[in-house]
């Protein structure tokens, strides 16, 4: 580390020799490449694009292909059958309904997440000792892998001994039933998704502390409340994060799996099947437990499609209201 | 995006690396603390405000930390205490932690968990940085566009090459391996290149102009060079992918569930024996050896993260700075 011991000169020392040093003034439309630099540096990147020729672009149009076919695994051969996988999607009400719990589910989950974990992030920036030891409690969840997590909140959740019911009649409440009443399945595991929602935390922690503290300064010097001070101030400042999370938390959201599959999905027994088929489990079922690779193919190309159409949207109304400061980044 | 080495606009910046949680991280900051003094708070208000937020970071902090006290309770009790929902255990049974072996074969699943994680995690750091170093130092056509396509395949969900994925590993044979679970981790990763880079572009470029004065080769200055300077992203990144790794339900559901219950891993272990071992759904009901393997299973990320804490957290900021 001793080398970035003074980075700060040495940063600038890097400025102040690269520009008198680097392209003079060119015109910019023709950037001269050193041949060998140029050559080496596709060298470098090879790996990279040799992954992205085979894993992404080549299984993109693959995938492409088997959505149009009917896929025999034992022979290892593609039938084309036009788009009657696409048909498909509208005739099985399966898809549609597991469209529509995910649907649901991110609308549920994302307000609270973004909620949660910003109320979070601004109680820890609050304090002053201590606040480390916290934040580290309070990530802890979010190394906790999904399994680990899913065997305790199976029993956590119970509708009839699971803790969280036991607590919440201690004070005069009747649980509901969270895994088996259908209208509490989501929320269940929306509760499960809150708990693990330290990582969008830590995220708005680092937003806040780049708040400039003399904007809360003059706005209490001339009279605004803590209440106003968020919705002026910390709310505009931190809008690029929040809309940052929004689409991250957003996407991972339609694409949920593991703990709607450790909590209803692991075997037959699932006593409320339609309420948690959420669109992942089942193109899951249809890939790897009917091998109905076209169908699902398909299924994959639809929550692609719906996942840039909801992101292009919110993207659109977003840039009204992030702040972005200045030109930095 | 025209950046190279040395222009130093980078985010994730080699000083942070150096001093490490502080900058990110809720320690202490004057500004804070001396904040309302210029106001004209009241100093009882003030004191009831100061006990909520204490009240409230300690209630939150029992509930994050509640399901980890219920595993662990959980894990000492015997057969029919399991679900009594008390945190210290009526009848103290330690020996399920000698018995669980025996039941469950969570040495092999260990074993498995462990070799992928780390080839996963190995592979990934070595590959993504290179490449990163390609964009980072290098000027060639078309850099920018093929860099702005890695972040564009980070929009992609999983979804789309799930199933051709899979078939390419069929069409080798691969399937019931664990190859599918690291080899695509030698062609790099969107996200971790996007981070080394970051770092590379924090480096000052006349090191690199020295080194070649010198008579150093590319591959000499990525080695000898970046890689010694960039060891911090190097453990970022390698720890971010051992977690995912390890943590990973999907993948082995779909690559290791057709062999034999030895070649699974940890979380596909614990799946299956969650069913096995589940109170009713034909389950036998001996749910504390999940509840040990749950807790075996968890224990690595705790100490990985007691350990890397600053890592993660610095990764983390970085994620949501890139936006």
């Amino acid at each position: 580390m001793t080398a970035l011991a003074d980075p700060t000169a040495t940063s600038e020392l890097a400025g102040a020799v690269k520009r008198p040093k680097g392209e003079p003034k060119v015109p910019r439309q023709k950037v001269k490449y050193n041949r060998r630099e140029a050559i080496a540096g596709y060298m470098f990147i090879a790996p990279w694009i040799v992954g992205f020729l085979i894993f992404t672009l080549g299984a993109m149009i693959y995938s492409l292909v088997i959505s149009f076919s009917r896929y025999n695994l034992a022979t290892d051969t593609a039938t084309p059958v036009g788009i009657a996988n696409y048909e498909l999607l509208f005739e099985d009400p399966r898809v549609m309904l597991a469209l529509g719990n995910t649907l649901f589910f991110a609308i549920m989950a994302v307000p609270l997440e973004i909620a949660f974990a910003l109320f979070l992030a601004m109680l820890l920036n609050r304090v002053g000792r201590g606040a480390g030891l916290f934040r580290t409690l309070y990530y802890l969840p979010k190394m906790t892998p999904s399994v680990a997590a899913a065997s305790v909140f199976l029993l956590l959740l119970n509708g009839n001994y699971g803790a969280i019911n036991r607590g919440l009649a201690a004070i005069g409440v009747q649980g509901p039933q969270w895994l088996t009443d259908p209208n509490w399945v989501k929320p269940s595991i929306v509760l499960m998704t809150l708990w693990g929602v330290s990582g969008t935390m830590i995220i708005f922690l680092a937003a806040l502390k780049n708040v400039p503290r003399d904007l809360y300064e003059v706005a209490s010097l001339d009279g605004a409340g803590k209440v106003r001070q968020f919705f002026t101030i910390t709310v505009p400042m931190i809008s690029g994060t929040i809309f940052f999370n929004l689409l991250v938390l957003t996407i991972a959201a339609l694409q949920v799996f593991d703990q709607a599959f450790l909590l209803f999905w692991r075997n037959q027994a699932n006593a409320s099947p339609e309420a948690s088929l959420f669109y992942a489990v089942y193109l899951f079922q249809q890939a790897f437990r009917n091998f109905n690779f076209g169908f699902a193919a398909a299924m994959a190309w639809l929550i692609f499609l719906i996942i840039m159409i909801i992101t292009f949207i919110q993207v659109k109304f977003g840039n009204r209201f992030v702040y972005y400061e200045g030109d930095k980044d | 995006m025209s950046t190279t080495i040395g222009t130093s606009n980078a985010t994730v910046d080699p000083r942070v690396q150096a001093i490490g949680v502080e900058e990110t991280g809720g320690r202490p900051t004057k500004d804070v603390e001396s904040r309302p003094a210029g106001s004209k708070t009241n100093p009882i208000a003030s004191a009831i405000g100061k006990t909520a937020i204490w009240v409230l970071l300690v209630g939150f902090a029992f509930a994050f930390l509640y399901p980890f006290l219920w595993l662990l309770s959980a894990s000492f009790k015997p057969r029919g205490e399991v679900f009594d929902n008390r945190l210290i255990p009526q009848t103290f049974n330690p020996q399920n932690y000698a018995e669980v072996w025996e039941k469950l074969p969570l040495l092999s699943w260990m074993g498995n968990s462990i070799l992928i994680a780390v080839l996963a995690a190995g592979l990934v750091t070595l590959s993504s940085s290179v490449v990163a170093f390609g964009f980072a130092y290098f000027k060639f056509p078309g850099r920018n566009l093929l860099f702005g396509l890695i972040l564009a395949t980070m929009m992609l969900p999983g979804a789309v090459t799930l199933i051709p994925t899979y078939l390419i590993w069929n069409n080798f044979g691969l399937v019931g391996t664990n190859v599918p679970l690291w080899a695509a981790n030698l062609f790099g990763s969107a996200f971790y290149i996007f981070l080394q880079r970051q770092f590379f572009l924090g480096l000052p470029r006349e090191l690199f102009e020295a080194a070649r004065m010198d008579g150093a080769s590319y591959w000499g200055l990525f080695w000898r060079i970046a890689a010694p300077l960039s060891v911090p992203s190097f453990i970022i990144v390698f720890i971010f992918e051992f977690q995912a790794s390890w943590n990973n339900l999907q993948a082995p559901l779909i690559y290791l569930n057709t062999g034999g219950i030895e070649s699974f891993t940890v979380p596909l272990g614990i799946s299956y024996a969650m069913t096995a071992f589940s109170p009713g759904n034909g389950g036998q009901g001996d749910y504390q050896w999940v509840m040990v393997a749950a807790l075996l299973v968890t224990l690595p990320m705790l100490i990985l993260f007691a350990f890397g804490q600053r890592y993660f957290i610095e990764g983390i900021a970085t994620q949501g700075r890139k936006g």
